[in-house]
């Protein structure tokens, strides 16, 4: 099966520095692409192109095996990708319900049709066999960190989506949060959809992801199945951008 | 609350118990509501009926509705304005010149009240606009637009009234809106349509979402509500439609006062939008949280800028019952205690300088209490200096209360 999502030879400049050089990157259906890399590796900055935040300088944006153009962040969302950021942007003043179908509210004429979005909202978090909320129409100001982020990730599979990029999604979270937070990650690749999980847990990573895209300085190192590479390559992908076979070769330019 | 996994989601079941838990929670939260108001409201207004007996007449009664219903209405429109976190320092001002157009138009050129009104409001809608561009466009903080506002405004109201002249407005039908009353058996068939109406509201929706399978609100707790609203209402509509005049033979004064049907309705209209509509669940959400208002693809720009048109075009309103309680206009309409009550009425009533939080039914409870304290106290026999200096330590009081309950809220995680 083709990938869901296929970028080739990603550049992108900010003025005159260059943040990604000729970067590949796939994604696939079902399964959960780790996307990891040091601080100013470019994971942010892919990210941002993916979601249309950034127009991409050159390479290649290919959606279900078409070649697309993403300009602009409402491109990406027809698409059906979806970015959980990791500030999360979530409304504290609103419940559950009004922040997962904020900007989207279902309206009978005038009137906003509260039943129904309740109606999706409960469905989609039943989905998800999500049970940790007592109410969907908790203010957001009432819930955990575990609670913001199960309801961020909810509000981005209501729509349909097909690729769902979360960003450091256990950063701020504790022990028993993240276990909850992984599970979730994992259901919704096993739901079907294209999963990229942007972490720097080594442990997230290997827990839940199917493959793993080592970025390093801008360029993409590997993009390898996780069940072939150890904890210790993945480590030195990221710090060095090689691992014996694996990674960038000298020839490829990169400053020692 | 704690993230450990629960055997299933449990569903409130609709109690009145669960209600009551529920709402003891958010207070104790730090989400206080009208508690505050309805309690200040309260201890005044038996402070002052046992400290001076004619405090509780009727004519009295009438009197605070009257009072109040400029402050209220221009502490609606600012309500949308500190939702957003904004402020709108010149609606005081602003409701001046309008009322001044209004004068004008009315006395000076001898238009028609129906011209001259829809002209007020229309100017009233031109400021918010030039006010919210300057905030959400330009982006001036709206404390400098509106501050600047003000004093042009106050300049504006000098022009327009030839320098300190008073513009008398004759005109019955404005006059009719502050100084006029309902016949009794209006008054109570528009408390009849009211209750009845709020009562179908609640059933309707509690219906439509029991058959969907959705929680409800009980029953009895709905027959609670509506009980309640009729008792207060009846009460007030039986107080207003006393004989209120020394000399009933001269001259009969008794009904609900005009400005009360339209309080109601601008209350209902303005509930309406922002409980209901998307513009209303967007104001909140801009409120809230700006930018992720604006990545949900919510248009942050225009909904500053209608905030604004709605809180100018309110002021105009409130300017125009000001025009009709005094008959006239001077360079001093909208001007002095106005804006300060105003604000003071929204943040009373529990409308949070913070953004993100109140309602308009905050504006009316707070402008409420305004109106008790300015009316008591003007009873007591105090002077204009005593009830400016309480009235601004209450205003202070009540951003205080917000301040700490926000803080409140922090800590127990609500917020």
């Amino acid at each position: 099966m083709p990938p869901v999502l296929e970028l080739r030879g990603i550049d992108k400049s900010f003025g005159p520095v260059q943040v990604l050089h000729d970067v590949a990157f796939s994604a696939h259906s079902g399964e959960v692409t780790a996307l990891v890399g040091d601080n100013g590796a470019g994971k942010s900055t892919l990210v941002k192109c993916v979601g249309g935040i950034y127009p991409i300088d050159a390479g290649d944006y290919l959606f279900e095996g078409r070649p697309v153009q993403v300009n602009d962040p409402r491109a990406a969302a027809e698409l059906g990708i979806e970015i959980v950021y990791q500030d999360l942007a979530l409304c504290d003043n609103l419940d559950i319900v009004q922040n997962m179908f904020l900007g989207r509210e279902r309206k009978s004429g005038l009137v906003l049709d509260e039943p129904t979005m309740e109606e999706m909202a409960e469905r989609t978090l039943a989905g998800l066999s999500v049970k940790t909320v007592k109410s969907i129409r908790q203010l957001v100001s009432s819930l955990s960190g575990g609670q913001r982020q199960t309801v961020a990730i909810a509000k981005a599979v209501l729509w349909n989506s097909k690729i769902v990029v979360l960003d450091e999604p256990t950063a701020a979270l504790g022990v028993a949060q993240t276990a909850q937070v992984l599970e979730l990650v994992r259901r919704l690749a096993d739901n079907g959809l294209a999963v990229v999980l942007i972490s720097h847990n080594m442990n997230d990573v290997f827990a839940i992801s199917d493959r793993i895209a080592a970025l390093y300085l801008g360029r993409m190192a590997a993009q390898v199945k996780t069940s072939d590479v150890t904890h210790a390559q993945v480590v030195e992908l990221i710090t060095s951008g090689r691992s014996g076979e694996l990674g960038l070769n000298n020839g490829s330019g990169v400053a020692s | 609350m704690s993230a450990t996994l629960t055997p299933d989601r449990t569903v409130d079941t609709p109690s009145i118990a669960n209600n009551t838990r529920g709402y003891f929670e958010r207070v104790r939260g730090g989400d206080m509501g009208a508690l505050p108001a309805v309690f200040g409201l309260i201890v005044l207004c038996t402070v002052f009926a046992v400290l001076r007996p004619s405090f509780l007449t009727s004519g009295n009664f009438a009197n605070l509705f009257t009072q109040g219903a400029p402050v209220t209405v221009i502490a609606m429109g600012l309500v949308f304005v500190l939702l957003l976190g904004e402020i709108d320092l010149s609606a005081g001002f602003a409701s001046g010149v309008c009322a001044a157009v209004l004068a004008v138009l009315l006395t000076g050129q001898g238009l028609p009240w129906y011209i001259a009104v829809s002209t007020a409001i229309a100017v009233g809608v031109l400021i918010g606009a030039v006010l919210g561009l300057l905030v959400a466009k330009v982006g001036i903080p709206s404390f400098v637009v509106t501050l600047a506002a003000f004093l042009a405004f106050q300049g504006l109201v000098l022009l327009l009234v030839k320098n300190g002249t008073i513009i008398a407005v004759r005109d019955e039908t404005i006059l009719a809106l502050a100084n006029n009353n309902l016949p009794p058996a209006l008054g109570w068939a528009l408390f009849a349509v009211c209750v009845a109406g709020y009562a179908a509201v609640q059933v309707v929706r509690a219906r439509k979402r029991a058959t969907r399978g959705l929680t409800a609100d009980p029953l009895t707790l709905i027959a609670l509500r509506v009980g309640l609203l009729a008792l207060i209402a009846g009460l007030a509509v039986y107080a207003l439609n006393l004989e209120r005049s020394r000399n009933e033979l001269i001259v009969s004064l008794k009904g609900v006062p005009m400005v009360v049907p339209l309080i109601v309705v601008l209350l209902l209209v303005w509930t309406f939008v922002l409980r209901r509509t998307a513009f209303g669940r967007h104001v909140y959400a801009v409120g809230g949280n700006a930018e992720a208002a604006r990545r949900a693809g919510i248009p942050v720009d225009r909904i500053k800028i209608s905030a604004f048109v709605i809180c100018s075009g309110m002021a105009a309103i409130g300017g125009i019952i000001f025009a009709s309680k005094a008959a006239s206009v001077d360079p001093t309409t909208g001007g002095s205690t106005a804006l300060l009550y105003a604000v003071g009425a929204a943040v009373i009533g529990g409308t949070s300088l913070f953004g993100g939080k109140g309602r308009v039914m905050d504006a009316v409870l707070g402008g409420a209490v305004v109106a008790v304290i300015e009316n008591g106290m003007g009873l007591m026999g105090y002077s204009a200096g005593v009830k400016y200096m309480v009235t601004g330590s209450v205003l202070l009081l009540a951003a205080g209360v917000d301040a700490l309950l926000r803080k409140r809220a922090a800590a127990t995680g609500l917020r």
